[in-house]
């Protein structure tokens, strides 16, 4: 850490005391768990795209499939489910995906008895669709019992909130490695593209699969790893107090994980294997001449951003207690998190932190702040005789978009390496 | 006589060091000037720096005496010069004869008739017009890069190393091409590896070692000379 | 026979909408992507955009009482492609032109469109709300019904108006720009231009006015599509981008900078896309009688459930990334 970082940190907290002081303790203390939240995902997009060169339009993907992670883990088992057919006919729906998956690999192998070339993949193309029918053969007439009882959805595991960010990072790496085998090594339109694709693949199926993640009926309440303000409620603290403390004890959480993946990731950084990452991303070509396995290494990379993702996308949902799969959008999801790292500075890891933290507020500030320049201008057009503005409230909070989209282009004009830029070496 | 075009001392690199140390070139539109010397010699640094490629940092470029230092190609074709770069020098994508109406971009007027002498000029390509110039042998695909260059009716020609890669066939008919060229009154000035066969017919040649001028003058003096011979033709 | 005029309906016209709009998309996509070198995502905002213009003239005129036997929308279209491509041309120099003058990177000016992308939609929902807009307040749209001479049918082929004139808009702009590219000096500069860069520089064709015949072109065509989009449909501040997936697929299939590709590519994926949604149980029905007992047509064999409409593309887009990168007609491959 350098001066500027001091100074630029030091500027950013007085920034939160001041808008403490306006909005209130148990408000200030929301924004800064979420804001934390997000330093973590903007962490994995500075590892991706910062440190490994690895263009990310799919960030949403990763944070829902972290939300569902600590839905499923987190929330109470469902008896109802456990009682019916439900669990038998998933078992079936197992062994049919098992069936196709054996039907896929086989075919993959079909030149060891001697089919080759054209006819290899069409007796894949075949098999996989094979495997697509037995699939969806069990899993329709489950999805439909499962909906149609009582019991509506599987439910949760009721297991720890922390096991829950845990999985949502296992799961995002699940999710990355068939992202990456895909598409790295495609040129970077090609990447933005992919990812954006299967981040809306992944929202459309979160959205729609109702017996796994009751869709758009959304989940909650989710637990909490510390006392929730509900529970510190029943245990006899003030309503106010409640949001305050039990905010300041879910942030000092996210701050240790923070903390932890921020001092291992800079010393990666620093070392040999940060070395060989920016030689990559600098000149794939002369680090593949060199003997480096280019695309293993990015794929790790990509993977590893994930994984910082899927942990940040659980706790924001564990934080706010509910999982809405409706809720999730492009701007709010993916380009916001493009926008903390372009501003912060991409390539250093305190920059991305900054750029999160800082942005994180300005973006929840200027719904605020247009919030009443609009109902200001309103009621000022209403004095004068002429109409108001009608739907001040839905418009106004548009306001921010248009600010995020200002302060990106601002930001490539005038500091096109960030407010904290990478220490190592310029890039254009 | 003001020269076609003049090299004063020139400086110019890509940005870091420069790559030409002050060089001076003067062509008139009767010569063919060949521009011969090692790797990294700044051969094709000199026909770049004339044609608006890289940054000039030192001297000045002239051109019929008007001083055209770092001006951009755009501004360069309307004024008489036309370059042919050595590699990816034809559009793939489109016919031979697209490729010569792209070289008459600037023009307002009628390309046909100077489409027809290019057509004379090089028999193989009026066969092909109609064919995508990526699908033509490397011969043909010079000839249709110095006929798009041509298409601009330029006073001087630039040639960077067109006999590169190309069969000894191709290679003299390149040359009888460039001499013909010259004849109808277009300086010539080129970066040739095949230093002997290109001295044969040039009337001015220079040297360049280290992005200077080692020697200069005409292709028989060059030829002629002991220690060029030696350093630089191969003994 | 009825089943297959359902079918014709559901998947043929269906087709050649979505087809048609998902092309004139990608055109925009592959001609700016030939041209600039970057994927520009801010292309779907743009065809909102043109929407939002062509609402806002439609608007204005019919509140100067002014009606015609086509949708205003439609007749509005000229004006349209006119303002949108203004804008086209103001969003380059006012955001990717002074980058490009930096010389920064082509990844650089792609995430400079998300800015755009951001401003767009900020303004639009700025001015319109988040809510949806139709062209044909009140007034339903007029529906062409084709009889199928054939005794069995009682079902029509069905046209919507704004579909007939989204199919016309289509055919009139594909011939218009493959006279363009190929007979049009500034057309054929392009195609140069998308080919070499380099080359068309030292060839003295004057680039920059190409970059700006491209953004009036990608511009103008995203305002079509954008207009007869929302024709089509209804009007909302995220229509397009909900198809921003499918015209870069659209694009990408057909090789990026590939202008006859992007319209192949267009169709392919309209097809492929109401194909898989479609139920082919529907046409099985009529053999119901004929198969023994033990074969039951299930009531639905949609090969993909509608709401996963998206994943038909998204594959396409992923089977040609791995079996041919540059794309059906070869795009660029740097």
């Amino acid at each position: 850490m350098n001066r500027r970082t001091l100074i630029f940190f030091g500027a950013l907290l007085a920034y939160y005391a001041i808008a403490g002081v306006f909005f209130g303790a148990a408000y200030i203390s929301l924004l800064s768990v979420q804001a934390l939240a997000f330093a973590l995902i903007a962490l994995g997009l500075n590892i991706q795209w910062g440190f490994g060169g690895l263009f990310n339009f799919g960030i949403m993907g990763s944070l829902m499939v972290g939300g569902f992670a600590a839905t499923t883990i987190s929330f109470p088992v469902n008896p109802e489910f456990w009682a019916s057919d439900g669990p038998a006919l998933l078992g079936q729906v197992a062994i049919a995906a098992a069936i196709g998956a054996v039907l896929v690999i086989a075919a993959g192998q079909a030149h060891r008895i001697g089919i080759t070339g054209r006819w290899k993949t069409t007796l894949q193309v075949i098999a996989w669709f094979a495997a697509y029918v037995i699939y969806r053969s069990r899993i329709d007439p489950a999805v439909a019992y499962i909906e149609a009882t009582d019991a509506g959805w599987i439910g949760g595991l009721g297991l720890h909130p922390i096991l829950g960010w845990i999985f949502g990072g296992v799961l995002a790496a699940g999710v990355a490695y068939i992202i990456g085998k895909v598409s790295l090594g495609l040129r970077t339109d090609y990447l933005a593209i992919a990812t954006i694709g299967i981040s809306e693949i992944i929202r459309a199926l979160i959205k729609n699969m109702d017996w796994l993640t009751r869709g758009t009926l959304t989940v909650s309440p989710l637990d909490w790893p510390v006392p929730r303000p509900q529970d510190l409620q029943a245990m006899g603290l003030a309503i106010a107090d409640s949001f305050v403390v039990g905010r300041v004890a879910f942030f000092g959480v996210l701050l240790v994980v923070l903390a932890l993946v921020l001092y291992l990731v800079q010393r990666a950084y620093g070392g040999p294997w940060g070395r060989m990452m920016r030689a990559i991303r600098d000149n794939h070509i002369a680090a593949a001449a060199m003997g480096k396995d280019v695309k293993s290494r990015q794929l790790e990379i990509f993977i590893f951003g994930s994984v910082l993702m899927g942990i940040g996308g659980a706790a924001l949902v564990t934080l706010n207690q509910i999982f809405d799969p409706g809720s999730y959008q492009p701007i709010n999801h993916t380009f916001l998190i493009w926008v903390m790292l372009i501003v912060g500075g991409a390539g250093n890891n305190w920059g991305a932190v900054f750029g999160a933290l800082f942005i994180y507020l300005t973006w929840m500030l200027s719904d605020a702040a247009a919030q009443f320049l609009f109902n200001g201008l309103s009621d000022w057009m209403v004095t004068m005789g002429w109409p108001g503005i009608p739907d001040v409230q839905s418009r106004s909070s548009q306001m921010r978009v248009l600010i995020l989209g200002v302060v990106i282009t601002l930001a490539l004009r005038y500091t096109p390496r960030g407010l904290i830029p990478e220490t190592y070496q310029a890039r254009d | 006589m003001t020269p076609l075009v003049e090299l004063d001392n020139v400086v110019a690199g890509y940005g870091g060091a420069p790559i030409l140390n002050g060089i001076n070139i003067e062509i008139h539109a009767s010569d063919i000037g060949v521009i011969i010397g090692p790797n990294g010699a700044g051969k094709s640094t000199a026909l770049k720096s004339i044609f608006g490629l890289l940054q000039v940092t030192g001297g000045a470029i002239r051109f019929d005496g008007e001083d055209i230092t770092n001006r951009l190609p755009d501004a360069l074709v309307p004024l008489g010069l036309s370059f042919v770069p050595q590699e990816r020098n034809v559009f793939t994508s489109m016919t031979v004869h697209e490729n010569l109406e792209m070289g008459g971009f600037i023009r307002d007027d009628d390309l046909s008739g100077t489409l027809s002498e290019i057509y004379d000029m090089f028999p193989d390509l009026k066969a092909k017009r109609h064919q995508n110039a990526g699908e033509l042998s490397g011969g043909q695909r010079q000839m249709v890069a110095m006929g798009r260059a041509l298409m601009s009716r330029p006073k001087l020609l630039l040639l960077d190393e067109p006999s590169a890669g190309l069969s000894p066939r191709y290679m003299m008919e390149i040359f009888e091409q460039v001499v013909r060229i010259n004849k109808t009154g277009v300086g010539i000035l080129m970066v040739e590896q095949n230093a002997r066969q290109a001295l044969g017919f040039a009337s001015k040649g220079f040297v360049l070692a280290s992005g200077q001028n080692r020697f200069t003058g005409t292709g028989q003096e060059l030829l002629d000379d002991p220690e060029v011979a030696k350093s630089f033709l191969g003994g | 026979m009825n089943e297959l005029i359902f079918f014709f309906n559901n998947v043929v016209v269906s087709g050649l909408v979505l087809g048609s709009i998902y092309a004139l998309g990608a055109i925009g996509v592959t001609l700016v992507f030939g041209i600039l070198r970057f994927a520009h995502f801010a292309h779907g905002d743009m065809m909102t955009m043109g929407g939002f213009v062509a609402f806002l003239l439609a608007s204005l005129f019919a509140a100067w009482g002014l009606t015609l036997p086509v949708p205003l929308g439609f007749a509005v279209l000229p004006l349209t492609f006119v303002i949108t491509a203004a804008l086209a041309l103001g969003i380059d120099k006012g955001f990717y032109a002074p980058l490009r003058a930096r010389g920064a990177k082509p990844v650089t000016l792609l995430i400079a469109s998300i800015g755009v992308t951001l401003i767009i939609q900020g303004m639009i929902r700025l001015f319109f709300g988040t809510g949806t807009y139709n062209f044909f307040e009140g007034a339903p749209k007029e529906l062409y019904r084709i009889e199928v001479p054939l005794e069995e049918a009682t079902r029509t082929i069905n046209f919507s108006q704004p579909q007939v004139l989204l199919l016309l808009v289509t055919v009139v702009t594909v011939v218009a720009l493959h006279l363009f590219l190929t007979r049009a000096r500034l057309g054929k500069a392009m195609r140069a231009m998308a080919d070499n860069a380099d080359l068309a520089q030292v060839s003295g064709i004057n680039t920059a006015l190409v970059v700006r015949v491209t953004w009036i072109i990608a511009g103008g065509l995203a305002a079509l599509a954008g207009t007869m989009l929302a024709l089509d449909v209804t009007l909302k501040p995220d229509l397009a981008f909900n198809i921003l997936l499918p015209i870069f697929a659209a694009a990408i299939v057909g090789g990026l900078g590939q202008a006859y590709g992007a319209i192949a590519g267009g169709f392919l994926i309209g097809f492929a896309e109401t194909a898989a949604i479609f139920n082919w149980s529907i046409l099985l029905r009529p053999f119901r009688d004929a198969l023994p007992e033990f074969i039951e047509i299930p009531n639905n064999l949609a090969l993909v459930p509608t709401e996963y409409k998206l994943t038909v593309a998204f594959i396409i887009l992923v089977i040609t990334l791995l079996a041919r990168p540059t794309g059906i007609f070869k795009g660029a491959s740097t």
